[in-house]
């Protein structure tokens, strides 16, 4: 099989697979980062969510050779419990989430969105995470943690 | 109060309580976290009444090796019913220990405390802990035994502060806790092929696909169940896709045509159960007659995730990792398929997404198992597709309803008769004598499904779930028709037969209100006698605005209420429901009596999302099917709600101190139904008789179809 070197967080890794195979799947199996989800493998729900360059894309839809020398980052490297990213700490203070599945896609495409808009109106923020399905109906939830980290964010 | 018959069943307290010599004490329950925060809520219980610090309890993950069998985690029961016997637990627990720390201290039991695990004199000597007792106290003791008759009701006992959800922080930070982050050392990836029916047999997979899979993929097929194994999941991926492409199934039922499913569901061989029987015989009422007929279409549980379990068989024992929602019945319908010892089987509770009702759970994680004895000890793992997700698993019946009532001179109701057609509510494994799991239908020797029937009055009903008005009518007559056939499988979704019925009965008692010329909200506080169903009617009119002018124009307001099985939560819904290019509801309003609140904020979390997941079943949600089988196996052909479309959701919770929790879980789906439906009658002054509210149907109610309730 073909040997690809990806950037991953911040660190260079090998893989031996498929050129088709997809990032979520490299992700997953082969790096051992479960944050990014299955949800359709059709880039319909979002919850497969990753940073490549800084963007938010489907990793379910992305083959592995498509991400040549891009740099992808997953939830795993965007804070910990000891130092959270606002968007974590506001999730959790606001207890925004319900079965969590669809929570580490909504928080990589947020924390994108805040990046480029630090102080989103509240249909800013839903229009910007309709990419995204939550089936718990935690969006109320979910748009408002948003909107408390970008407050948090600005002080 | 009675006792739990989870406690009845698991009456020791060791069933349910380990305590451990470095004071870390674990709870295990057989209610399983299905991402409702459950654990935490009874976490918050056992803490509160043994008098812990949260960081010293833990609740143990569900397994048929350890945990109490509490039946299936449904039905809005488990804080009613799990948590009052983790309360009889913990108080029993709690006691034994302070009768323990008084016996070696000399001191009357009665003065003791228990703070932070410590056992505490009045004036704050600590005289035992539960770690320094845990080694002389015997938990194998019966429950009631430790708690005298006569002691302080249990639902009296202040509750800590809220904890929040023990299982929130894995989540956002990206740690593995779902099954579908589980691996097993060695484990093979397996794909399940399904014919696009309920019913169908493999006619025919072309050689040369078999001779065509490479190497490191291979197939299972037992009659006309068949699966691809790989050890890579991507292999499995890619060849279940070809196989899919290959495979030619005969299909053995016709599926109802789709324009005339309400028609074909009066026309099917049904059972017909009478909930309330009237007064038959007696002479029409004098007064006006009104009549009108509603229906709603399948609806999908629609997890975010796929279905997944994984399985491993040794030869002897067979474990099966799954998110089901029973682990002793999941158990049990395994061993009965497989013709194996229900002790040599085990199954691991893991957390999946959220499920909403018997979604394909039980049925994946008996692909697992199946395939896990055709590997020779290697562990499987099975993941369903979207389309799978979607279309295989099981869904919430089509609904259909006749209503009619007097409405007397003296403005009374009188002569209510309701008739509702409908498939079974639970196929659920084991439920009606047959293993209830989808891949054994089609292996050689299995058993097919059974049409799924219904739950009986004690456990709330099924199609039948809140058909009985609540309100003041007279004698109501009251039957359910369900379905012996099942050509698309049915069973249980969150709140079963409630969502249809309710939106039913409330959009009808608008429809009585405006034949009356009587308020909404007035006509149906005539006619309420619980103090408790007037309150939260009441106080979500109240917060909602009711009787001011609209805020916009083509926006209007709607009512609905029901008690949740009738013996349920307390719950209204006010609906502000905008109608222009489409429907959409920009507010909703529940107020709701849960009895006792264990965890606030966990009750307001319940009663948002389940708000919210109404809302999208009320407006959009509707499985599309051809002769060929189900179509909408996308979130293109089946929406939900998206971010943009959420309504803004206001909850009022009212306390009820010492009076028994109730579940908070699905008691908005009816109410939030009906008040969106009278919402947008509100708004323009159309009756739209159809759920889903699309496009499609309300132009159809505003004018291709002539009204239906008829006014002589």
């Amino acid at each position: 099989m073909p040997v690809f070197l990806i950037n991953v967080n911040g660190e260079q890794a090998r893989v031996d697979t498929e050129p088709r195979t997809s990032l979520l799947t490299v992700l997953r199996n082969d790096l051992g980062l479960k944050a990014a989800k299955f949800g359709c493998g059709q880039t319909l729900c979002g919850a497969c969510t990753v940073w490549v360059d800084d963007r938010p894309v489907y990793a379910c839809d992305l083959p592995v050779e498509a991400v040549g020398d891009g740099k992808v980052r997953t939830l795993e490297s965007l804070g910990t419990e000891s130092a959270p990213h606002p968007l974590q700490r506001a999730f959790v203070e606001g207890q925004a989430g319900q079965c969590g599945y669809c929570l580490p896609g909504i928080i990589m495409r947020a924390a994108a969105f805040l990046r480029d808009h630090p102080a989103p109106s509240r249909a800013e923020v839903a229009e910007a995470l309709d990419p995204n399905l939550c089936r718990c109906g935690s969006q109320q939830r979910i748009v408002n943690a948003v909107l408390n980290a970008a407050t948090e964010a600005a002080r | 109060m009675t006792l739990s018959p989870s406690l009845a069943a698991n009456p020791l307290i060791s069933s349910w309580l380990t305590i451990r010599a470095d004071g870390t004490v674990t709870l295990r329950v057989g209610k399983a976290e299905l991402g409702q925060g459950i654990h935490t809520a009874l976490a918050q219980i056992a803490v509160t009444e043994l008098g812990l610090s949260p960081d010293q309890l833990v609740v143990a993950p569900l397994s048929t090796a350890a945990s109490p069998d509490e039946g299936f985690t449904a039905g809005s029961l488990s804080t009613q019913v799990s948590g009052a016997a983790v309360r009889a637990v913990g108080a029993a627990a709690r006691r034994l220990f302070i009768e323990a720390a008084a016996r070696r201290a000399a001191v009357p039991a009665s003065s003791l405390t228990v703070v932070d695990g410590a056992i505490r004199t009045p004036e704050g000597e600590i005289v035992g802990s539960y770690s320094s007792l845990a080694a002389e106290v015997n938990l194998d003791v019966d429950t009631a035994g430790a708690v005298p008759a006569g002691a302080v009701p249990l639902a009296e006992r202040p509750a800590r502060s809220d904890l929040t959800r023990i299982d929130l922080p894995d989540k956002v930070f990206g740690r593995p806790r779902f099954i579908q982050d589980m691996e097993l050392p060695g484990m093979v990836h397996a794909r399940v092929i399904r014919p696009p029916l309920l019913r169908a047999t493999l006619a025919d997979i072309p050689e040369e696909r078999l001779a065509g899979l490479p190497p490191a993929a291979w197939m299972v097929r037992d009659g006309d169940f068949l699966a691809v194994l790989a050890d890579r999941e991507e292999v499995a991926d890619a060849d279940a896709a070809r196989l899919r492409g290959s495979a030619k199934w005969e299909p053995a039922d016709d599926l109802p045509e789709e324009s005339r499913l309400t028609s074909w569901l009066r026309d099917q061989r049904s059972e017909t159960s009478v909930l309330a029987a009237g007064e038959r015989g007696r002479p029409a009422p004098p007064g006006t007659r009104v009549s009108a007929s509603y229906s709603r279409g399948l609806i999908a549980h629609a997890s975010i995730a796929t279905s997944c379990a994984l399985a491993r068989f040794d030869g002897r024992l067979l474990e099966v990792w799954s998110h089901t929602q029973g682990i002793f019945p999941l158990r049990a319908a395994i061993a009965d398929a497989l013709g194996l010892d229900k002790s040599d089987v085990v199954v691991y509770h893991v957390e999946g997404a959220g499920c909403y009702g018997h979604n394909p759970a039980d049925d994946v994680a008996f692909d697992a198992a199946l395939l896990a004895c055709r590997t020779g000890g290697r562990a499987v793992r099975v993941l369903w597709d979207r389309a799978a997700e979607l279309g295989s698993g099981p869904l919430a019946s089509a609904m259909t309803a006749d209503v009619t009532a007097v409405l007397g001179p003296d403005g009374s109701v009188r002569d209510w008769t309701y008739d509702v057609w409908s498939n079974g509510y639970n196929g659920r494994p084991g439920y009606a004598g047959n293993p209830g799991l989808l891949a054994n239908g089609y292996r050689r020797g299995g058993r097919a499904l059974p049409p799924s029937v219904d739950p009986p009055l004690a456990s709330g009903l099924g199609s039948g779930r809140n058909a009985v008005p609540a309100y003041t009518v007279g004698s109501p007559r009251v039957a359910t028709h369900r379905l012996l056939s099942m050509p698309i499988r049915t069973s249980a979704i969150r709140s079963l037969g409630a969502h249809f019925n309710v939106f039913a009965i409330e959009s009808f008692m608008d429809e009585l209100a405006a034949a009356s010329g009587v308020d909404p909200l007035a006509f149906r506080l005539a006619r309420l006698d619980d103090e408790r169903a007037r309150a939260v009617l009441l106080a979500a009119a109240d917060a909602a605005g009711w009787g001011q002018p609209p805020g916009a124009a083509d926006t209007g307001l709607g009512l609905g209420y029901a008690r949740y099985k009738n013996t349920g939560a307390y719950c209204a819904a006010a609906a502000e429901v905008e109608a222009r290019e489409s429907v959409r509801v920009r507010r909703l309003v529940l107020a709701v009596d849960v009895g006792q609140v264990v965890n606030r904020d966990g009750v307001r979390n319940q009663i948002e999302g389940g708000a919210i997941q109404a809302a999208s079943w009320t407006l959009k949600e509707q499985v599309r099917f051809g002769p060929d089988g189900i179509t909408s196996l996308s979130w293109e052909t089946y929406p939900v709600l998206r971010f943009s479309e959420t309504p803004q959701v206001d909850v009022v919770v009212i306390g009820r101190p010492g009076y028994p929790s109730l579940g908070a879980g699905e008691c908005t789906a009816g109410p939030v139904a009906g008040a969106i439906a009278n919402g947008l009658f509100a708004a323009i002054g159309v009756r739209a008789r159809t759920l889903p509210l699309t496009d499609q149907n309300v132009l159809r109610a505003i004018g291709l179809d002539p009204p239906e309730a008829v006014i002589p």
